[in-house]
């Protein structure tokens, strides 16, 4: 069966891009346009990895990956965080809160950022 | 020349227009008035002193008046260099602002590019690679201005930490080398390193220094004309550690080069060479090794090469 991946993003041109790239590869991507429906999904779909934006509406990215860890069916969940914010006091946040693998959007082209996601869901 | 400058710095509207206050808020003009004031009055207290020394009554009212007038001036100088601060802290803001919102419409572009690149979508003839490439090439170099902007931005606002790491230079130098070995293979440079041997570790923000050393090679590369050779040395001296990036390329103009550290500041003679570039990989490399306790120079010639140096304490 294909994996699923859940991403957690508002800009709706990128779950575009990954869309098409992650179908390509045969994933299946289910997406949440902010934190509020992205941890509705997270609970009732179980996804195999979450991608993450950190700036979200409603419930931002480090709530999100907060209450992911504190719930007992999606705190396995690995999430990789893919996000414009790149000061050492965010990326060191996001990882004390428990994602996997933090991105910084500008600084890895799309090929990088498929290998991280490949690398993850094999683990 | 010397003269010319001395008469700007006297140039009090001219002074003041620059920081786009009027004379009443600014704070050089108002120094000035305060000093008359006090000059004359203690001139006037004196005189009136020691002319009518049976009332003493007058005179305590006069220092009165005299104080209360200088707390006046000092108040409204006070509050022109709070106006002051206030603007160059909202321009950083401003900076850091849009430097993020820009960078989300990046992102995207320059993924959507590569996915069209990549021809997963579609098989794309040379043509249209060698225009998909431009707009990849401007995208990324947009990302970089924007990163760029942020750092000063960071810097100007006193928003920089440095993380601390005991670790040796040279092997963060090569590995900065092979990263940049790309650039410098397509631009028909060398890249050479040595190293004195037995140096010993220091305590640095390895990313930090890591870009000063990229800035500094990719001038190097950069502004070398067909082929040539970077030589990049490091070794021990006195309490410090030397870095030398030395090229044979373009070099800077002498009335340059004192503007060579500034923001924004883009040598003539590089502009007429490369258009790339936003002018603050020398601000933010200066920034940097201030910052972790050193110094950084050059000396250059032009047409000869530039050799740019900076130093790290040992301790």
């Amino acid at each position: 069966m294909a994996k699923t991946i859940l991403f957690i993003e508002d800009e709706s041109a990128l779950q575009k891009t990954f869309g098409e790239i992650l179908s390509q590869e045969e994933y299946q991507m289910i997406s949440a346009l902010d934190g509020e429906i992205g941890l509705r999904m997270a609970k009732e779909k179980k996804p195999d990895l979450i991608l993450l934006d950190l700036i979200l509406p409603k419930i931002n990215g480090f709530d999100v990956l907060k209450k992911l860890k504190e719930e007992n069916g999606t705190k396995d969940i690995p999430v990789i965080v893919l996000t414009n914010l790149e000061r050492i006091e965010d990326v060191e946040r996001a990882l004390e809160l428990g994602a996997k693998t933090y991105l910084v959007k500008t600084s890895y082209s799309l090929e990088e950022v498929l290998e991280k996601i490949k690398k993850a869901l094999d683990e | 020349m010397a003269l010319k400058k001395i008469c700007d710095q006297l140039n009090l509207v001219k002074q003041c227009q620059k920081y786009e206050l009027s004379l009443w808020q600014c704070p050089q003009f108002l120094f000035l008035v305060m000093g008359a004031v006090i000059f004359f009055s203690t001139l006037a207290i004196y005189i009136i002193g020691s002319r009518y020394i049976e009332e003493p009554l007058l005179v305590a009212l006069m220092v009165l008046l005299t104080s209360a007038i200088l707390f006046i001036i000092a108040s409204i100088i006070i509050r022109s260099f709070e106006r002051l601060a206030e603007t160059n802290r909202m321009k950083s803001e401003f900076v850091n602002i849009v430097s993020h919102q820009l960078r989300s419409p990046l992102s995207n572009l320059k993924w959507a590019i590569e996915l069209l690149m990549s021809g997963r979508i579609s098989s794309i003839s040379e043509k249209q690679a060698e225009y998909f490439k431009i707009l990849k090439e401007n995208s990324v170099r947009m990302g970089e201005l924007v990163s760029d902007l942020l750092t000063v931005s960071r810097i100007e606002q006193g928003k920089f930490p440095l993380k601390k790491e005991k670790i040796y230079l040279q092997d963060l130098i090569e590995k900065t080398i092979k990263e940049t070995e790309i650039f410098a293979k397509a631009s028909n440079v060398e890249i050479k390193f040595n190293s004195e041997d037995n140096l010993p570790q220091i305590i640095i923000d390895p990313n930090q220094i890591r870009l000063v050393i990229v800035n500094l090679s990719e001038n190097a590369i950069r502004y070398i004309n067909k082929e040539g050779r970077v030589e990049i040395s490091l070794k021990k001296k006195n309490d410090n550690l030397y870095l030398e990036v030395k090229d044979n390329g373009i070099g800077i103009p002498k009335d340059d080069q004192k503007y060579i550290f500034q923001k924004f500041f883009r040598s003539g003679n590089v502009k007429k060479h490369q258009t790339e570039g936003s002018g603050l990989g020398l601000y933010i490399a200066k920034s940097i090794i201030e910052k972790s306790g050193g110094k950084i120079g050059f000396y250059s010639q032009e047409k000869k090469g530039s050799t740019f140096w900076f130093t790290l304490p040992i301790k």
